[in-house]
């Protein structure tokens, strides 16, 4: 392998993992923040996605997709946290994995019912449509490289919000002791349905970022979540700090493994076979990674005990 | 008041007449439909749907059953169980996948009840696995990547990429196409089912000489891969099974798609009268163009009125004749079925093409004449 070519799929594995990233830091506030299992945030992104379509179709403009597709799923996850999530705090997790199982059926159908069943049409802007040559002669799409330096962008600006505003102090403070900060007189309700509107832009921003190189369809959430959900185990569950280094891991396995597992396993094995291990091994590598983790640090890399 | 329950008296003697008339009849028929109406497959399920109910609108003889497999096997099954004990039905249809149509397929033939295949043709119901009362009215899985393979000889392609999801039938196409064509493989990618970022393998494929890319990557994986696809800059032929690039999923790729080829058993330009009369009702009934899922519903419903008119559903071995004669005018102009109940049909190689605001497909030619699958001979029914 060239390495030109290496460097190429470092980038693919940097990408693949920012936006893992986006759908990992709102899943691991919620959890850190409220102790709530919201499996219904592969909606949201789904949201974001489909909300994107619908204003890029209506506008054509893709900003202005952008911003419908975080005002929508924020508000999407207002609406849900103030009439149902509310409700969960205190129960099991069961429970709460239950009612957000349910949530992901009704906004999948009532996607469905109002999108139809097939897919929606979302491109990149026409001027990120190509690829750019990068120092050392490599050509890369464009989009990738703007999704790169948002999601670094929305990164940086997670950790100022979470280390130097009132807000950010607010939370640090709700996920070490909820009931005292509400005796210290903050507005703890308000401030989840903050923390959890936050989550959902964030995941909406990656839906709508993702549905235009990818497919806009209902179910379009499920996948990432699953993987949102390694990352978090990965990064320490609660920790912004571990779903960055979590989401980069993934992203970086998940991409090298299905390049260089294959070629790995071709120098010694014929070419039909070496395919058909490396390929089902690269499924299996951020699995593999998540066990290796919980091995060593059964918290994860920054959870505490 | 004494006119209007002499009026309300007749018009009830007159229903009731036209339901013993009907009853005279006995052809009456229960078709149990089967298939994907939820989830990300929805669409293809939908189509076969739409299309069959066109075919039998206004025919009060046949009465559909139909219900929502979500795409999941076990839940297929319980639904082919309900149809055939308690709503009674004499024959299944509907099924899209291959992994639900060896679910149900085998256990339905095995309790007396035809099934009409409007959309997978797994390789074990052609071969070993067939049945008498199994019809497959869409394809064989091999069949359009064997079509494919042989235009790729013809046409001069020297060098391919090969890439499929890895999963059965994604193995399947694979082979498919490697047992016709007789060029050179490059390099044969298997991607995780369901992948959604293709970057990895387009990296793979801009560095590697091939000078084409064969590809079978259906639903949302193919849509995916074709814009990230289409961003990248990277330019070779593109060639594929036409799942990746039917009419449903067309418009969710946009111009990124055009000037792909595909190979097909149907398109909307096949020049012939009952595919003209389909494409303009389908497009009139739903406001939408057909799909290859939307003419094979299609051509199911007409197989199945063809044969009702030859011979009476109770009568197992003469309706399974009338079923083999295949005499309904096919929207694929030629069809007829094999010795394992499968079609032999011309397969053609189209290409997507904008058509005003539309991207759809265009016939290029015909890949392959009177195609069959190379599993009838393993078939002993």
């Amino acid at each position: 392998m060239s390495p030109i070519l290496f460097i190429e799929q470092v980038l693919n594995g940097l990408q693949s993992g920012i936006m893992l990233f986006l759908m990992a830091a709102g899943l691991t506030l919620i959890f850190g923040v409220m102790g709530l299992i919201n499996l219904a945030h592969g909606s949201l992104y789904m949201v974001g996605a489909f909300a994107a379509a619908a204003v890029a179709g209506w506008t054509g403009s893709f900003v202005l997709a952008l911003a419908g597709a975080l005002a929508a799923a924020a508000a999407a996850g207002a609406v849900i946290e103030l009439l149902v999530i509310r409700r969960l705090y205190d129960r099991d997790h069961l429970d709460q994995v239950l009612a957000t199982f349910a949530l992901i059926l009704i906004f999948s159908e009532s996607t469905r019912w109002l999108f139809g069943s097939f897919p929606l049409y979302l491109d990149v802007p026409a001027a990120l449509s190509g690829p750019v040559r990068l120092p050392g002669g490599i050509l890369y799409p464009a989009y990738r490289l703007l999704i790169i330096a948002v999601g670094l962008v929305v990164a940086a600006g997670l950790f100022a919000l979470i280390a130097r505003t009132r807000i950010g102090i607010q939370i640090r403070a709700g996920e070490a002791d909820r009931e005292m900060i509400g005796a210290l007189g903050v507005d703890i309700s308000k401030l989840y349905t903050l923390v959890f509107a936050l989550g959902a832009a964030l995941a909406g921003l990656a839906g709508a970022l993702v549905g235009a190189i990818q497919s806009v369809q209902v179910g379009m959430g499920e996948p990432v979540l699953i993987l949102a959900f390694v990352v978090i185990v990965i990064g320490g569950i609660g920790s912004i700090k571990g779903a960055l280094v979590g989401a980069l891991l993934v992203g970086l396995t998940d991409t090298l493994g299905s390049v260089l597992l294959p070629i790995f396993f071709s120098s010694f094995l014929e070419q039909s076979s070496a395919t058909a291990v490396g390929s089902a091994l690269s499924s299996m590598s951020i699995y593999i990674l998540m066990a290796g983790v919980l091995l060593f640090k059964p918290t994860g890399l920054f959870g505490e005990a | 008041m004494k006119l209007k329950s002499l009026i309300t008296a007749a018009a009830i003697t007159a229903l009731s007449a036209g339901g013993a008339l009907a009853d005279a009849h006995g052809g009456k028929l229960k078709v149990g439909m089967i298939t994907t109406l939820s989830g990300g497959g929805a669409g293809l399920g939908i189509d076969v749907r739409d299309g069959f109910m066109l075919a039998i609108k206004g025919n009060d003889q046949i009465e559909v059953v139909t219900e929502d497999d979500q795409q999941k096997p076990d839940i297929a099954v319980q639904l082919a169980d309900k149809m055939i004990q308690s709503e009674k039905v004499d024959v299944l249809t509907g099924i899209i996948w291959s992994n639900l149509a060896m679910a149900v397929v085998p256990a339905a033939t095995a309790q007396g009840k035809f099934y009409l295949s409007p959309n997978a043709g797994p390789s074990a119901l052609a071969g070993k696995g067939c049945s008498p009362l199994y019809f497959n009215v869409s394809w064989q899985n091999d069949a359009f990547n064997e079509a494919a393979g042989a235009w790729a000889n013809e046409n001069d392609i020297k060098k391919v990429f090969l890439m499929a999801p890895n999963y059965p039938a994604g193995q399947d196409m694979i082979a498919g196409f490697k047992r016709f064509y007789k060029g050179e493989v490059a390099e044969e990618v298997y991607t995780k089912l369901g992948q959604t970022d293709y970057a990895a393998e387009i990296a793979q494929i801009r560095a590697s000489d091939a000078d084409t890319l064969y590809f079978f990557l259906p639903g949302g994986m193919g849509i995916s891969f074709m814009k990230q696809y289409a961003g990248s800059g990277v330019e070779k032929n593109l060639m594929g099974p036409a799942f990746s690039f039917d009419q449903g999923i067309l418009g969710a790729i946009g111009d990124a798609a055009v000037g792909v080829k595909n190979t097909s058993h149907w398109s909307k330009d096949i020049d012939n009268e009952a595919n003209k009369k389909f494409v303009a009702d389908f497009q009139a009934e739903y406001d939408r163009l057909p799909s290859l899922y939307a003419a094979q519903g299609y051509d199911t419903a007409l197989l199945l009125v063809s044969a009702m008119g030859k011979a009476d559903v109770n009568d197992a071995a003469a309706f399974q004749a009338a079923l083999e004669e295949a005499d309904f005018a096919s929207v694929r102009g030629k069809f007829k079925f094999g010795p394992n109940h499968h079609p032999i049909q011309d397969i053609f190689m189209r290409e997507v093409v904008k058509e005003g605001d539309i991207v759809t497909n265009k016939i290029l030619g015909v890949a392959a004449t009177d195609h069959t699958d190379v599993y009838g001979a393993e078939c002993k029914m």
